[in-house]
């Protein structure tokens, strides 16, 4: 039997405001434990939420970005229930007058574009984080109040890919807006994700089951493929799907059931009674949309015509807004945009994957690079030492010129000296020679391999190859 | 807070229930009384449903402000000792609670 797949995410998104939503707390990560806290974010009776605009801006500049509908009338409500990362056994958040309405979001499938739909995106609070011991649990309220962004879709993909590709997707739209980090090792990027399978030809939506509080994009794709094959195997024993929460354990790569009593999640929403309502106004919304960044496939378009780019190296440097920042750093002061493309591309990129950092946090500066690439083009070092240059720059940045002149790697393009080496590779290797002469065009690759190996690899490989060519050839 | 509809059509509010979901421990005679007196504020509150508020817009509030914001600045919050004063226990630094089981 074949099934159709829905899945539907509700991601949240952690905003990189300065303070809480609430309270005028630090929402720095990485503080000891409940030293970021006052009596806002602690619950305490009687104090008194005022709402972060900055906060409201960023969450209208997500909407804007994926097309929402921005809502003039907006209001927050209270959630009630009971868990320990709760002090006031209510989280505040937006039930029925979110700031945005509506939106979708790009993917591409098998070559060709297919829209994920956006319900709404509403603005509420973090919660505390738990920690886990021996006998008892700990409660951290740093993060408690930081502003998270809920973005909930349709249940419009059809596969834990599609899941994936939305989750990459609004990561791009979101940090091209620089309205959170989307670090996922931080928490700032979490989602819950529903899921429900139907034999081919229904059209109701099958019963769905909820996995909660996945914190990677990896992990929402490998909890989908698991609770999609559980759900087949039920339905083909001839069970039924219980609409229920589960938990992907990132250790087992299962999803068990949380057994919450079917009854507990009665929410009981009504208006926050401390915090009025916010009308936006519509000067306001279009002053703010004329902060919007470039979107990734506009600028995309503009690189290709700007720097003459192929689409597909276009495409790569825009997948994320550092890069193509980076690039563009770079491309703006050489005359060879290309060669920085391909720089970025391959060693730039294989640098970071290997070191696993962030390209704000490589030490090769866009300038040293740009100044790089002009000294292979005006023929100062071969492309091996420029790699070798790459390398050093890497490890303590620094310009590329001062480090040629340094360690001495400048392209060795003295024809006396050049010609001493091609010499004396030519008496060492008489074989080749005697191939090359025989036909063996290939012969002068490794001619031309000793020279450089002679030169410490500085020689001058045009040189060196128009010397041995013209020696051999009488 | 209206939890169910008798066959009367005659609102009722399940104190029980809503005793549960608010972690309130209520014995029979509790319930009874609460039932009671719930029972009442909805009566009262029911009149308003005497008047025509066909051309009234719903309201979360009742007073006409909005926009109460503030910008995004950061100021220190309370000391962490002061904060652990109010922890039953403490455990590195965090509030320790009883063990949580999902
Ligand atoms: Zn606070």
């Amino acid at each position: 039997m074949n099934y159709i797949v829905s899945i539907g995410l509700e991601v949240h998104v952690q905003l990189r405001t300065k303070s809480k939503m609430f309270c005028s707390c630090d929402t720095g990560y990485g503080a000891p434990p409940n030293t970021h806290v006052c009596p806002v974010c602690l619950g305490y009776p009687g104090a008194m939420p005022v709402m972060n605009k900055e906060a409201i801006r960023m969450t209208v500049l997500a909407g804007m970005m994926i097309g929402s509908e921005i809502s003039t009338y907006s209001k927050f409500d209270r959630k009630s229930y009971f868990y320990p990362d709760m002090p006031k056994n209510y989280q505040i958040t937006q039930y029925d007058k979110p700031f945005c309405d509506g939106g979708a979001v790009e993917i591409m499938v098998d070559g060709k574009p297919k829209t994920i739909n956006v319900t709404r995106i509403h603005l509420e609070e973090d919660v505390g984080k738990n920690m886990h011991f021996r006998g008892s649990s700990g409660v951290d309220f740093n993060r408690a109040g930081i502003p998270l962004m809920e973005i909930v879709s349709e249940p419009d993909m059809s596969s834990p890919q599609e899941a994936y590709d939305y989750l990459t997707a609004l990561k791009q739209i979101i940090t091209y807006t620089d309205i959170s980090n989307c670090n996922q090792e931080e928490g700032n990027m979490r989602c819950d994700v529903n899921c429900s399978i139907r034999p081919e030809g229904q059209t109701e939506l099958g019963t769905k089951t909820e996995l909660k509080n996945l914190n990677s994009f990896k992990a929402a794709f490998h909890a989908l493929e698991y609770e999609i094959a559980r759900q087949k195997e039920v339905l083909e024993a001839g069970g039924e799907i219980v609409q229920e929460t589960r938990r992907w354990d990132p250790d087992t790569f299962e999803t068990y059931s949380m057994r919450v009593k079917e009854k507990a999640h009665d929410y009981r929403y009504f208006p926050e009674p401390d915090l009025m309502p916010v009308v936006l106004d519509m000067e306001l919304v279009e002053e703010w949309r004329s902060g919007l960044p470039e979107l990734p496939e506009v600028r995309k378009a503009r690189i290709i015509t700007q720097y003459g780019l192929p689409e597909y190296d276009a495409g790569v440097l825009v997948s994320e807004k550092a890069l193509a920042d980076y690039f563009e750093g770079a491309a703006e002061l050489s005359k060879n945009p290309k060669a920085i493309s391909n720089w970025v591309m391959t060693e730039v990129l294989r640098f970071l994957s290997e070191k696993e950092i962030e390209i704000t946090e490589l030490k090769v500066m866009p300038k040293a690079l740009s100044e790089l690439v002009s000294l292979v083009d005006d023929k100062t070092i071969n492309m091996t030492t420029a790699k070798e240059v790459f390398a050093i720059m890497c490890e303590k940045g620094g310009e590329p010129a001062g480090i040629v002149k340094e360690q001495g790697l400048a392209q060795v393009s003295d024809d006396g000296v050049i010609d001493a080496f091609v010499k004396q590779a030519m008496a060492e290797n008489p074989k080749s020679v005697e191939d090359y002469k025989g036909g063996n065009k290939a012969a002068v690759q490794f001619l031309v391999g000793q020279v450089m190996r002679m030169s410490k690899g500085k020689a001058n490989p045009q040189m060196v190859v128009g010397l041995l060519m013209d020696l051999m050839k009488g | 807070m209206v939890d169910e509809v008798d066959q009367d059509g005659i609102e009722r509010i399940d104190v029980r229930y809503v005793a549960n979901l608010a972690r309130l421990y209520l014995d029979d005679s509790e319930v009874d009384t609460f039932q009671g007196q719930m029972e009442g504020i909805v009566e009262y509150v029911k009149q308003i449903g005497e008047l025509d508020l066909s051309e009234i817009e719903p309201t979360s509030h009742a007073r006409p402000i909005q926009n109460i914001l503030r910008e995004d600045v950061v100021s220190p919050g309370l000391d962490h000792e002061l904060v652990m004063d109010n922890a039953p226990r403490e455990k590195d630094g965090q509030f320790a609670v009883p063990q949580i089981i999902e």
